[in-house]
Protein backbone atom coordinates (compact mmCIF):
# COMPACT_ATOMS: atom_id res chain seq x y z
CA UNK A 1 0.00 0.00 0.00
CA UNK A 2 1.17 3.57 -0.54
CA UNK A 3 2.50 5.25 2.55
CA UNK A 4 -0.42 7.57 3.03
CA UNK A 5 -3.28 5.35 1.98
CA UNK A 6 -6.36 5.86 4.05
CA UNK A 7 -5.07 9.10 5.51
CA UNK A 8 -7.58 11.92 5.49
CA UNK A 9 -6.32 15.44 4.92
CA UNK A 10 -7.56 18.42 6.77
CA UNK A 11 -5.69 21.10 4.92
CA UNK A 12 -3.67 22.26 7.90
CA UNK A 13 -1.45 25.21 7.19
CA UNK A 14 -2.81 26.20 3.82
CA UNK A 15 -3.34 29.72 2.61
CA UNK A 16 -6.98 29.15 1.71
CA UNK A 17 -9.62 30.91 3.78
CA UNK A 18 -11.79 28.83 6.12
CA UNK A 19 -14.87 27.46 4.45
CA UNK A 20 -18.12 26.18 5.78
CA UNK A 21 -17.93 22.97 3.72
CA UNK A 22 -14.74 21.60 2.30
CA UNK A 23 -14.72 19.77 -0.99
CA UNK A 24 -13.56 16.19 -0.92
CA UNK A 25 -11.02 15.07 -3.48
CA UNK A 26 -10.40 11.39 -4.18
CA UNK A 27 -6.80 10.79 -5.28
CA UNK A 28 -6.74 7.36 -6.92
CA UNK A 29 -3.56 5.39 -6.22
CA UNK A 30 -2.46 2.73 -8.69
CA UNK A 31 0.61 0.57 -8.12
CA UNK A 32 3.22 2.81 -9.72
CA UNK A 33 1.48 6.14 -9.15
CA UNK A 34 4.09 8.62 -7.99
CA UNK A 35 2.39 12.01 -8.10
CA UNK A 36 -0.43 11.02 -5.75
CA UNK A 37 1.22 12.73 -2.78
CA UNK A 38 1.89 15.88 -4.80
CA UNK A 39 -1.79 16.06 -5.72
CA UNK A 40 -2.80 15.37 -2.11
CA UNK A 41 -0.46 18.12 -0.88
CA UNK A 42 -1.76 20.64 -3.41
CA UNK A 43 -5.38 19.91 -2.55
CA UNK A 44 -5.01 19.88 1.23
CA UNK A 45 -2.05 22.02 2.28
CA UNK A 46 -2.28 24.61 -0.47
CA UNK A 47 -5.94 24.64 -1.44
CA UNK A 48 -7.28 23.91 2.04
CA UNK A 49 -9.69 21.18 0.95
CA UNK A 50 -10.17 17.55 2.00
CA UNK A 51 -8.48 14.72 0.17
CA UNK A 52 -8.41 10.99 0.52
CA UNK A 53 -6.30 8.35 -1.17
CA UNK A 54 -8.34 5.66 -2.89
CA UNK A 55 -6.51 2.41 -3.63
CA UNK A 56 -7.08 1.12 -7.16
CA UNK A 57 -8.64 -2.10 -5.86
CA UNK A 58 -11.25 -0.18 -3.91
CA UNK A 59 -14.73 -0.08 -5.35
CA UNK A 60 -15.98 3.04 -3.58
CA UNK A 61 -15.01 6.68 -4.08
CA UNK A 62 -16.22 7.38 -0.53
CA UNK A 63 -18.43 10.30 -1.37
CA UNK A 64 -15.81 12.32 -3.23
CA UNK A 65 -16.79 15.53 -4.98
CA UNK A 66 -13.81 15.41 -7.36
CA UNK A 67 -11.68 12.52 -8.64
CA UNK A 68 -8.01 12.94 -9.51
CA UNK A 69 -6.10 10.28 -11.44
CA UNK A 70 -2.52 11.28 -10.63
CA UNK A 71 0.70 10.99 -12.57
CA UNK A 72 3.19 8.16 -12.39
CA UNK A 73 3.59 4.81 -14.04
CA UNK A 74 0.46 2.85 -13.19
CA UNK A 75 1.19 -0.88 -13.32
CA UNK A 76 4.67 0.06 -14.51
CA UNK A 77 3.23 1.30 -17.80
CA UNK A 78 4.00 -2.20 -19.07
CA UNK A 79 2.45 -2.94 -22.45
CA UNK A 80 1.22 0.64 -22.98
CA UNK A 81 0.81 3.62 -20.66
CA UNK A 82 -2.47 3.32 -18.81
CA UNK A 83 -3.45 0.09 -20.55
CA UNK A 84 -3.69 -2.06 -17.44
CA UNK A 85 -4.90 0.63 -15.05
CA UNK A 86 -8.04 0.78 -17.11
CA UNK A 87 -8.99 -2.63 -15.69
CA UNK A 88 -8.47 -1.68 -12.03
CA UNK A 89 -11.69 -2.15 -10.04
CA UNK A 90 -11.90 1.52 -9.02
CA UNK A 91 -12.16 2.51 -12.68
CA UNK A 92 -15.70 1.11 -12.88
CA UNK A 93 -16.65 3.54 -10.12
CA UNK A 94 -14.74 6.40 -11.80
CA UNK A 95 -16.72 5.69 -14.99
CA UNK A 96 -20.00 5.82 -13.07
CA UNK A 97 -18.92 9.03 -11.31
CA UNK A 98 -18.01 10.60 -14.67
CA UNK A 99 -21.27 9.46 -16.26
CA UNK A 100 -23.16 11.21 -13.47
CA UNK A 101 -21.36 14.45 -14.35
CA UNK A 102 -18.78 14.36 -11.55
CA UNK A 103 -15.55 16.24 -12.26
CA UNK A 104 -12.61 13.97 -13.07
CA UNK A 105 -9.06 15.24 -13.66
CA UNK A 106 -6.39 13.00 -15.21
CA UNK A 107 -2.87 14.34 -14.86
CA UNK A 108 -0.11 12.93 -17.10
CA UNK A 109 -0.34 9.16 -16.53
CA UNK A 110 -3.88 9.81 -15.28
CA UNK A 111 -4.63 11.40 -18.66
CA UNK A 112 -3.19 8.32 -20.36
CA UNK A 113 -5.44 6.11 -18.22
CA UNK A 114 -8.50 8.17 -19.22
CA UNK A 115 -7.58 7.69 -22.89
CA UNK A 116 -7.09 3.94 -22.53
CA UNK A 117 -10.34 3.69 -20.58
CA UNK A 118 -12.19 5.46 -23.37
CA UNK A 119 -13.32 8.31 -21.10
CA UNK A 120 -11.46 10.66 -23.44
CA UNK A 121 -10.83 10.12 -27.17
CA UNK A 122 -7.45 9.42 -28.75
CA UNK A 123 -4.23 7.77 -27.58
CA UNK A 124 -0.67 8.62 -26.61
CA UNK A 125 2.42 7.80 -28.65
CA UNK A 126 6.09 8.05 -27.77
CA UNK A 127 7.26 11.66 -27.89
CA UNK A 128 8.25 12.39 -31.49
CA UNK A 129 11.77 13.28 -30.33
CA UNK A 130 11.93 9.97 -28.38
CA UNK A 131 13.10 11.86 -25.30
CA UNK A 132 11.61 11.90 -21.83
CA UNK A 133 10.85 15.61 -21.47
CA UNK A 134 11.05 17.03 -17.96
CA UNK A 135 10.80 20.82 -17.99
CA UNK A 136 8.47 23.78 -17.58
CA UNK A 137 6.31 24.48 -20.61
CA UNK A 138 3.68 27.05 -21.50
CA UNK A 139 0.11 26.02 -22.16
CA UNK A 140 -2.73 28.24 -23.32
CA UNK A 141 -6.20 27.86 -21.83
CA UNK A 142 -8.52 27.34 -24.79
CA UNK A 143 -11.78 26.73 -22.97
CA UNK A 144 -13.02 28.02 -19.64
CA UNK A 145 -16.35 26.18 -19.46
CA UNK A 146 -14.90 23.07 -17.84
CA UNK A 147 -14.80 22.50 -14.08
CA UNK A 148 -11.00 22.67 -14.17
CA UNK A 149 -10.60 25.93 -16.10
CA UNK A 150 -13.48 27.98 -14.73
CA UNK A 151 -11.10 30.30 -12.85
CA UNK A 152 -8.87 30.89 -15.87
CA UNK A 153 -9.18 33.47 -18.60
CA UNK A 154 -9.60 32.21 -22.13
CA UNK A 155 -6.22 32.56 -23.83
CA UNK A 156 -4.41 32.73 -20.49
CA UNK A 157 -0.91 31.26 -20.67
CA UNK A 158 0.09 29.02 -17.77
CA UNK A 159 3.62 27.93 -16.97
CA UNK A 160 3.45 24.33 -15.77
CA UNK A 161 6.00 21.49 -15.77
CA UNK A 162 5.78 18.35 -17.86
CA UNK A 163 7.53 15.02 -17.20
CA UNK A 164 6.72 12.33 -19.72
CA UNK A 165 8.04 10.12 -22.47
CA UNK A 166 4.67 9.34 -24.02
CA UNK A 167 2.72 12.56 -24.35
CA UNK A 168 2.46 12.68 -28.12
CA UNK A 169 -1.30 12.96 -28.46
CA UNK A 170 -2.75 11.19 -31.46
CA UNK A 171 -6.20 10.94 -32.95
CA UNK A 172 -7.31 10.55 -36.55
CA UNK A 173 -8.02 13.82 -38.44
CA UNK A 174 -11.79 13.36 -38.22
CA UNK A 175 -11.53 13.00 -34.44
CA UNK A 176 -9.34 16.11 -34.17
CA UNK A 177 -11.89 18.00 -36.29
CA UNK A 178 -14.64 16.86 -33.94
CA UNK A 179 -12.61 17.93 -30.89
CA UNK A 180 -12.16 21.37 -32.47
CA UNK A 181 -15.84 21.67 -33.40
CA UNK A 182 -16.99 20.64 -29.93
CA UNK A 183 -14.38 22.92 -28.27
CA UNK A 184 -12.93 19.93 -26.41
CA UNK A 185 -9.31 21.03 -26.73
CA UNK A 186 -8.81 22.66 -23.35
CA UNK A 187 -5.04 23.35 -23.38
CA UNK A 188 -2.49 23.77 -26.16
CA UNK A 189 1.29 23.98 -25.97
CA UNK A 190 2.41 27.48 -26.88
CA UNK A 191 5.37 29.78 -26.37
CA UNK A 192 5.41 32.27 -23.50
CA UNK A 193 3.44 34.74 -25.61
CA UNK A 194 0.68 32.20 -26.18
CA UNK A 195 1.45 31.45 -29.81
CA UNK A 196 1.30 27.87 -31.07
CA UNK A 197 4.71 27.05 -32.55
CA UNK A 198 6.32 23.82 -33.52
CA UNK A 199 9.27 24.61 -31.27
CA UNK A 200 6.90 25.04 -28.30
CA UNK A 201 5.37 21.59 -28.76
CA UNK A 202 7.48 19.30 -26.56
CA UNK A 203 6.24 15.95 -27.86
CA UNK A 204 4.68 16.24 -31.31
CA UNK A 205 1.06 16.20 -30.15
CA UNK A 206 -1.49 16.68 -32.91
CA UNK A 207 -2.95 20.21 -32.92
CA UNK A 208 -0.51 21.03 -30.07
CA UNK A 209 -2.96 19.37 -27.68
CA UNK A 210 -1.80 19.45 -24.06
CA UNK A 211 -5.20 18.68 -22.59
CA UNK A 212 -8.78 18.01 -23.55
CA UNK A 213 -12.21 17.27 -22.14
CA UNK A 214 -15.05 14.92 -22.97
CA UNK A 215 -18.21 16.07 -24.71
CA UNK A 216 -19.97 16.57 -21.37
CA UNK A 217 -16.92 18.68 -20.34
CA UNK A 218 -16.67 17.20 -16.80
CA UNK A 219 -13.73 14.86 -17.57
CA UNK A 220 -10.46 16.68 -18.25
CA UNK A 221 -7.03 15.21 -18.96
CA UNK A 222 -3.75 17.03 -19.40
CA UNK A 223 -0.10 16.03 -19.69
CA UNK A 224 1.41 18.93 -17.67
CA UNK A 225 1.44 18.66 -13.88
CA UNK A 226 -0.58 21.49 -12.28
CA UNK A 227 -0.11 19.89 -8.84
CA UNK A 228 3.63 20.56 -9.15
CA UNK A 229 2.99 24.23 -9.84
CA UNK A 230 0.80 25.36 -6.97
CA UNK A 231 3.36 27.31 -4.94
CA UNK A 232 5.67 30.03 -6.20
CA UNK A 233 8.56 28.42 -4.32
CA UNK A 234 8.29 25.62 -6.88
CA UNK A 235 8.81 28.03 -9.76
CA UNK A 236 5.18 28.62 -10.64
CA UNK A 237 1.82 28.77 -8.91
CA UNK A 238 -0.18 28.75 -12.15
CA UNK A 239 -1.38 25.20 -11.58
CA UNK A 240 -3.39 26.28 -8.57
CA UNK A 241 -5.93 27.82 -10.98
CA UNK A 242 -6.88 24.32 -12.11
CA UNK A 243 -7.72 23.23 -8.57
CA UNK A 244 -9.34 26.55 -7.61
CA UNK A 245 -11.49 26.18 -10.70
CA UNK A 246 -13.03 22.92 -9.59
CA UNK A 247 -13.75 24.25 -6.11
CA UNK A 248 -15.54 27.21 -7.72
CA UNK A 249 -17.34 24.90 -10.15
CA UNK A 250 -18.61 22.68 -7.35
CA UNK A 251 -19.94 25.69 -5.47
CA UNK A 252 -22.14 26.51 -8.43
CA UNK A 253 -23.76 23.10 -8.06
CA UNK A 254 -23.21 22.36 -11.72
CA UNK A 255 -21.20 19.24 -11.02
CA UNK A 256 -21.28 16.18 -8.92
CA UNK A 257 -24.69 14.95 -9.95
CA UNK A 258 -27.06 14.71 -12.84
CA UNK A 259 -29.50 17.32 -11.57
CA UNK A 260 -27.33 20.44 -11.70
CA UNK A 261 -27.64 23.01 -14.45
CA UNK A 262 -25.19 22.97 -17.35
CA UNK A 263 -22.06 24.89 -16.49
CA UNK A 264 -22.58 27.27 -19.40
CA UNK A 265 -25.67 28.64 -17.73
CA UNK A 266 -23.94 29.55 -14.50
CA UNK A 267 -20.74 31.18 -15.77
CA UNK B 1 -1.86 -24.33 -29.81
CA UNK B 2 0.33 -21.30 -30.11
CA UNK B 3 -0.96 -17.96 -31.29
CA UNK B 4 1.42 -15.25 -32.44
CA UNK B 5 0.12 -11.70 -32.27
CA UNK B 6 1.97 -8.97 -34.20
CA UNK B 7 0.99 -5.47 -33.11
CA UNK B 8 2.12 -2.50 -35.19
CA UNK B 9 1.24 1.15 -35.37
CA UNK B 10 -1.42 1.86 -37.97
CA UNK B 11 -0.19 3.20 -41.31
CA UNK B 12 -1.63 6.62 -40.49
CA UNK B 13 0.45 6.88 -37.30
CA UNK B 14 3.97 8.28 -37.42
CA UNK B 15 6.45 5.86 -35.84
CA UNK B 16 9.36 7.86 -34.41
CA UNK B 17 11.17 4.73 -33.21
CA UNK B 18 10.94 3.14 -36.66
CA UNK B 19 12.21 6.36 -38.21
CA UNK B 20 15.19 6.46 -35.83
CA UNK B 21 16.00 2.81 -36.57
CA UNK B 22 15.81 3.53 -40.32
CA UNK B 23 18.14 6.51 -39.85
CA UNK B 24 20.60 4.29 -37.95
CA UNK B 25 20.53 1.67 -40.71
CA UNK B 26 21.14 4.34 -43.31
CA UNK B 27 24.12 5.62 -41.36
CA UNK B 28 25.42 2.02 -41.33
CA UNK B 29 25.31 2.07 -45.11
CA UNK B 30 22.02 0.19 -45.67
CA UNK B 31 20.65 2.64 -48.18
CA UNK B 32 18.57 -0.16 -49.70
CA UNK B 33 16.28 -0.08 -46.70
CA UNK B 34 13.63 2.50 -47.36
CA UNK B 35 11.49 2.57 -44.25
CA UNK B 36 11.21 0.77 -40.90
CA UNK B 37 8.07 0.24 -38.83
CA UNK B 38 8.53 -1.36 -35.43
CA UNK B 39 6.01 -2.97 -33.14
CA UNK B 40 5.30 -5.62 -30.51
CA UNK B 41 5.18 -9.39 -30.76
CA UNK B 42 3.31 -11.69 -28.40
CA UNK B 43 3.40 -15.50 -28.20
CA UNK B 44 0.35 -16.96 -26.52
CA UNK B 45 0.47 -20.60 -25.46
CA UNK B 46 -3.10 -21.78 -25.37
CA UNK B 47 -4.79 -24.79 -23.80
CA UNK B 48 -7.03 -25.36 -26.79
CA UNK B 49 -6.13 -27.68 -29.68
CA UNK B 50 -8.63 -26.06 -32.04
CA UNK B 51 -7.06 -23.54 -34.42
CA UNK B 52 -10.21 -21.47 -34.80
CA UNK B 53 -10.71 -21.32 -31.05
CA UNK B 54 -7.09 -20.26 -30.66
CA UNK B 55 -7.48 -17.54 -33.27
CA UNK B 56 -10.70 -16.26 -31.70
CA UNK B 57 -9.18 -16.16 -28.24
CA UNK B 58 -6.06 -14.37 -29.48
CA UNK B 59 -8.23 -11.82 -31.28
CA UNK B 60 -10.29 -11.29 -28.16
CA UNK B 61 -7.30 -10.50 -25.94
CA UNK B 62 -5.69 -8.42 -28.69
CA UNK B 63 -8.84 -6.30 -28.88
CA UNK B 64 -9.19 -6.09 -25.13
CA UNK B 65 -5.60 -5.53 -24.01
CA UNK B 66 -2.69 -6.23 -26.35
CA UNK B 67 -3.47 -3.55 -28.93
CA UNK B 68 -5.03 -0.10 -28.76
CA UNK B 69 -7.21 0.22 -31.88
CA UNK B 70 -6.82 4.01 -31.88
CA UNK B 71 -3.15 3.73 -32.84
CA UNK B 72 -2.42 0.07 -33.50
CA UNK B 73 -3.50 -2.83 -35.68
CA UNK B 74 -2.62 -6.50 -35.26
CA UNK B 75 -2.16 -9.70 -37.20
CA UNK B 76 -2.53 -13.23 -35.78
CA UNK B 77 -0.82 -16.47 -36.78
CA UNK B 78 -1.85 -19.79 -35.24
CA UNK B 79 0.01 -23.09 -35.28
Amino acid sequence: MPSGAGREGTGGGGGAPPQSKKMKFAVVVFPGSNCDEDAYHAVTDVLGQHAEYIWHKDTDLKGADVVILPGGFAHGDYLRTGAMARFSPIMREVERFAARGGPVLGICNGFQVLLEAGLLPGAMLRNDNLKFRCEHVYIRVEQTDTPFTLACRRGQVLRIPIAHGEGNYFAEPDVIARLEANRQIVFRYTDAAGDVRETANPNGSKAAIAGLCNEARNVVGLMPHPERACESVLGSADGLLIFESVVAALKTGAFGGSTGPALQTVR
Amino acid sequence: MRARVFVTLKASVFDPQGKTIADALHSLGYEAIDEVRQGKYFELDLKTTEAEQARALAAEVADKLLANPVIESYRIEVD
